[in-house]
C-alpha cells in the first residue's frame, strides 16, 4: 500500500479553488461540489463507511472541537489536532468548505455560508452516486445509529432501523443501540434486519458461558473478491452506560479473539479483512499495532472527522485506521485494489455531506417525513431563543452543557451540577429558536433521570479524577471515550498528563476552596446505576421548565477548567 | 446460546467451583483440604504478609505464564480472570489483588498431568494491580496487570 495523499489533495484543491468566502462564489459552489463528490473510481473493492450519526435524520450544524487534547503517545498526533494545526497537518486551505467541515474555525460565519451538513436524504443521494461509480460497494455502519434524537427515543430506534434499511446499510456494529435494552436489539436483529442488515461484534459474549451474542464477522463478495467485515462493538458499553440494560452481555477489547476471527476469516477465503469498529480512534491505533492481518479498521465512537487514514505498522504488515466523524456529517470511502488474493493499493476520502450541495433523495425524504409527522407538534415546540452559539463537543464544557448545568442548578436547587461528557449533540446558531427537538438532540437517552445528591468535597474530587482518567489515561485501552464531565458552579484545574488521582486541583465554589468533609448539593443526570432509576424527572423536563422561564439563553461564561501543563499541545488553540 | 446447558447449570448453582474442579480431576481431594491450610493467608491484609505466608521470597518476572483479564472491569463484583501456566511442573497458580482488603483472591493446586489453566471471577473494590503468581518446580513466577474499576457513566 502506498500513501496517496497528493491525489486526494488535488481533489480538495479543485473544490477549494473558489474559496467560497464571498456570496458571489456561490456559482462556483456547484462545480466545487461536483469536484468534491466526483471521486474517480479506484480498484475493485469499495467500502462506504458511516458512523455515529446519532439518529440525525435531518441536516444539522455540528461544531468540531476546539479542545481535543492528546496525552503521552497521543500528544500532537491525529486525531488530537484542532483548528489551524489540523488544517496544516492535512493540507486543507482555510476558508474552504472542507475547513468548515473538519474544524471549529470561524464556525458561525462558515455555517451560515455553507449551510447544514448531513441529513439522511442528502446522504442517500451521495451513497447512490458513489454506488453508481463503484458497483458492488458495501455500505457499513459503525453504530450509534439508533440513539440521539427525539424520534429515535420515542420509536425505540424504529425510525433509524427503517432509514438504515432504505439507505442500504449492509453490516453494522453497535454501542448506544444496546441502551435500548438487549431484548430490543435482538428483536431488531431477528425481525427487522433479517435478510437485510447483519450486526457484527466479535467482542460481545454472554456474561456466564461467554457464548457469542452476535456474529463475529460476515463474508461478502465484492466483484468476485471475498471481503470479511469483523465487528468490534464499543468495549466499555456496560461501564459507560447502564449495565442493567444489557445485564447478560459482556464486552471488552479481546485482542486474542479478534486475532482468531481475522485468521478464521482469512482461512475461509477472505482476501480483504476490515474491522468495523466502535472502539474510538486511540484504541483502534493501539489495536492496529498489535493485531495482524487486518487491512483497515474503520472506526467511530470518538467522533473524529479524519480526512486521511493513519497507517499503522504491526508484525503482520500495515493497517489503515480511519475515523469518520459523527452526526451524518461525513461518509468515508475506502477503495482497495485487490490483486492475486491481496490488497495492493488503496485510496481514501472522507466526504463532508453538505446538504446544499446534494439534492435530497425523494424516497428517503418521504420516509423521514412519514416518521416525523406524528410527532411534528412536540418536536417543533419552542422553548426559548438563543443569543449565542450553542455547541457541545470538546474535552470540557461547551455552551450547550453550560446551559444544561445552569438549568439543573436553578431548577433543582443545587450549588454544583454535573452533565455527562457525551460527544453527540448538535449545534445551534446565534438567534435560532430552541425547540423541544433541539433539547432532545442533547438529552435523548433511555436513562434520562435527573439526580440530586449530597456529596462531600472528597467525593466530588474523586468523580472528577475518575472521569479524567477515562479521558486522559496514557494507555488508550484504559480510556472510555467520551469527554470530561461538564461541571456547573465548581471551578477546578486539570493537568491531563499527570498521574491518576493527581490531575484535579484548585477546586473552588463561589471563590472558596471546596472543603473535603463538607457536603454539597450536586445535581446531575443520566445515572448508570440501577438503583438510580426514576431518581428524578427526566432532564429534558427540568431544562424545558428553565428555558420557558428564561425565554432567552445567554451564556455569560463557559466554565472551562484551568488546563495545566498543556502548553504547545496541538489539541487546543495556542 | 445453549439454553439447555444454562438450565442444567442454574439447577446446580452453588455447587462450588472447587467441588466442580475436583469432580473433573483437576484437583486432588487432598489438595482441596490442603487449600484450607492456607486459610490464614486469605485473611491477611497486606500483600507482603500474604507472600510471606505463602513462602514466597522471590518471584521471577514473566516466564511462560499468562493473565487474561479486562482492562476496565464491567462489574467489580465479578471480574473474569483467566490464569494459564505453560511452565513444566506447575504446582499452583494464585491471584493477588494488591488493593483489595485481603489481597489473596484464589489459589489453585494442580497435580501432575493437569493442565494449569483456570477461568474464575474475582471481586475488586477499586482499581488495582492484579498479580498472577505461579509456583513451578519449587520456584515462583509472576505477571501483573492493572484492572480499572471505575464509577462508570459519561461515555460516548
Amino acid at each position: 500500500m502506498s500513501m496517496n495523499r497528493r491525489e486526494f489533495m488535488q481533489v480538495l484543491a479543485v473544490a477549494a479553488a473558489g474559496g467560497m468566502t464571498l456570496a458571489s462564489d456561490w456559482a462556483r459552489a456547484a462545480q466545487a461540489a461536483d469536484a468534491l463528490y466526483d471521486l474517480p473510481r479506484f480498484g475493485n473493492v469499495s467500502l462506504l463507511h458511516l458512523t455515529d450519526c446519532h439518529a440525525q435524520l435531518l441536516p444539522v450544524h455540528f461544531r468540531e472541537p476546539s479542545i481535543n487534547l492528546g496525552v503521552a503517545g497521543m500528544a500532537n498526533r491525529v486525531p488530537h489536532l484542532v483548528g489551524k494545526a489540523f488544517l496544516a497537518h492535512f493540507g486543507i486551505a482555510p476558508n474552504t468548505p472542507q475547513a468548515h467541515a473538519f474544524t471549529h474555525l470561524d464556525f458561525v460565519e462558515a455555517a451560515k455560508l455553507y449551510g447544514k451538513v448531513g441529513g439522511f436524504a442528502h446522504l442517500a443521494t451521495l451513497v447512490k452516486r458513489l454506488k453508481e461509480s463503484r458497483p458492488g460497494a458495501l455500505l457499513l455502519d459503525g453504530g450509534d445509529t439508533w440513539q440521539g434524537s427525539a424520534t429515535a427515543l420515542w420509536t425505540r430506534g424504529q425510525d433509524m432501523v427503517e432509514a438504515a434499511k432504505l439507505l442500504g446499510v449492509e453490516v453494522m456494529t453497535l454501542h448506544w443501540e444496546a441502551t435500548l435494552g438487549a431484548d430490543r436489539v435482538k428483536e431488531i436483529e431477528e425481525k427487522d434486519f433479517r435478510g437485510a442488515i447483519d450486526i457484527v461484534a466479535q467482542n460481545v459474549h454472554t456474561t456466564d458461558f461467554e457464548d457469542p451474542v452476535f456474529k463475529p464477522y460476515v463474508l461478502r463478495e465484492v466483484n468476485g473478491v471475498p471481503v470479511a467485515i469483523v465487528g468490534q462493538a464499543f468495549p466499555y458499553t456496560p461501564v459507560a452506560n447502564p449495565r442493567w440494560l444489557m445485564p447478560q452481555w459482556s464486552f471488552g477489547i479481546k485482542e486474542a479473539q479478534l486475532q482468531q476471527a481475522v485468521e478464521q476469516a482469512r482461512a475461509e477465503g477472505a482476501q480483504v479483512v476490515v474491522v468495523l469498529s466502535h472502539n474510538g480512534m486511540d484504541v483502534d491505533l493501539k489495536l492496529a499495532s498489535r493485531v495482524r492481518g487486518v487491512d483497515a479498521i474503520l472506526g467511530g465512537h470518538t467522533h473524529d472527522g479524519v480526512p486521511q487514514p493513519v497507517l499503522v505498522d504491526n508484525p503482520g504488515g500495515k493497517t489503515l485506521v480511519t475515523n469518520a466523524g459523527s452526526n451524518g456529517k461525513f461518509l468515508g470511502v475506502l477503495d482497495f485494489a485487490v490483486k492475486d488474493g491481496k490488497v495492493v493499493d488503496w485510496r481514501y476520502a472522507l466526504l463532508p455531506v453538505f446538504a446544499n450541495f446534494l439534492p435530497p433523495d425523494p424516497a428517503m425524504a418521504a420516509l423521514i417525513e412519514k416518521i416525523r409527522a406524528p410527532f411534528a407538534d412536540r418536536l417543533a415546540m419552542p422553548l426559548a431563543r438563543t443569543e449565542g452559539l450553542l455547541y457541545r463537543r470538546g474535552n470540557f464544557n461547551g455552551t450547550w452543557d453550560q446551559l444544561l448545568c445552569e438549568a439543573l442548578m436553578a431548577e433543582r436547587g443545587a450549588e454544583i451540577a454535573f452533565s455527562p461528557g457525551f460527544r453527540w449533540g448538535t449545534t445551534l446558531l446565534p438567534g435560532e429558536t430552541l425547540t423541544m427537538e433541539h433539547l432532545l438532540d442533547q438529552t435523548a437517552i433511555t436513562y434520562p433521570w435527573s439526580t440530586l445528591t449530597e456529596m462531600t468535597g472528597t467525593q466530588i474530587k474523586e468523580v472528577l479524577e475518575d472521569v479524567a482518567d477515562n479521558l486522559f489515561n496514557p494507555d488508550p485501552y484504559y480510556q472510555q471515550g467520551g469527554d470530561m464531565v461538564r461541571v456547573g458552579g465548581l471551578e477546578y484545574s486539570i493537568a491531563p498528563a499527570a498521574a491518576r488521582g493527581k490531575r484535579i486541583d484548585h477546586l473552588r465554589l463561589r471563590g472558596e476552596p471546596l472543603a473535603a468533609d463538607k457536603k454539597y448539593k450536586v445535581a446531575g443526570w443520566a445515572p448508570v446505576s440501577e438503583e438510580a432509576r426514576e431518581s428524578g424527572p427526566p432532564v429534558w423536563e427540568v431544562v424545558a421548565a428553565y428555558l420557558r422561564n428564561v425565554k432567552t439563553v445567554r451564556i455569560e461564561r463557559v466554565n472551562t477548567p484551568q488546563i495545566l501543563g498543556m502548553a504547545g499541545n496541538l489539541g487546543m488553540e495556542q | 446460546m445453549d439454553s439447555k446447558r444454562r438450565t442444567v447449570l442454574q439447577g446446580g448453582a452453588g455447587a462450588g467451583l472447587l467441588a466442580l474442579l475436583a469432580g473433573v480431576g483437576l484437583l486432588k481431594p487432598s489438595e482441596v483440604f490442603a487449600a484450607r491450610a492456607n486459610d490464614a493467608a486469605f485473611k491477611l491484609e497486606k500483600l507482603d504478609e500474604v507472600l510471606k505466608a505463602l513462602g514466597v521470597t522471590s518471584a521471577a518476572e514473566g516466564g511462560d505464564i499468562v493473565l487474561t483479564a479486562p482492562d476496565i472491569a464491567e462489574n467489580g463484583a465479578v471480574v473474569p480472570v483467566e490464569l494459564e501456566s505453560k511452565l513444566p511442573n506447575t504446582e499452583s497458580v494464585m491471584v493477588l489483588i494488591e488493593k483489595n482488603p485481603t489481597p489473596l483472591a484464589a489459589i489453585f493446586h494442580f497435580h501432575e498431568g493437569a493442565l494449569p489453566r483456570v477461568k474464575t471471577r474475582v471481586k475488586m473494590g477499586q482499581s488495582s494491580d492484579v498479580y498472577l503468581l505461579v509456583k513451578a518446580d519449587g520456584k515462583f513466577y509472576q505477571v501483573k496487570k492493572e484492572i480499572k474499576v471505575t464509577l462508570g457513566g459519561c461515555g460516548g
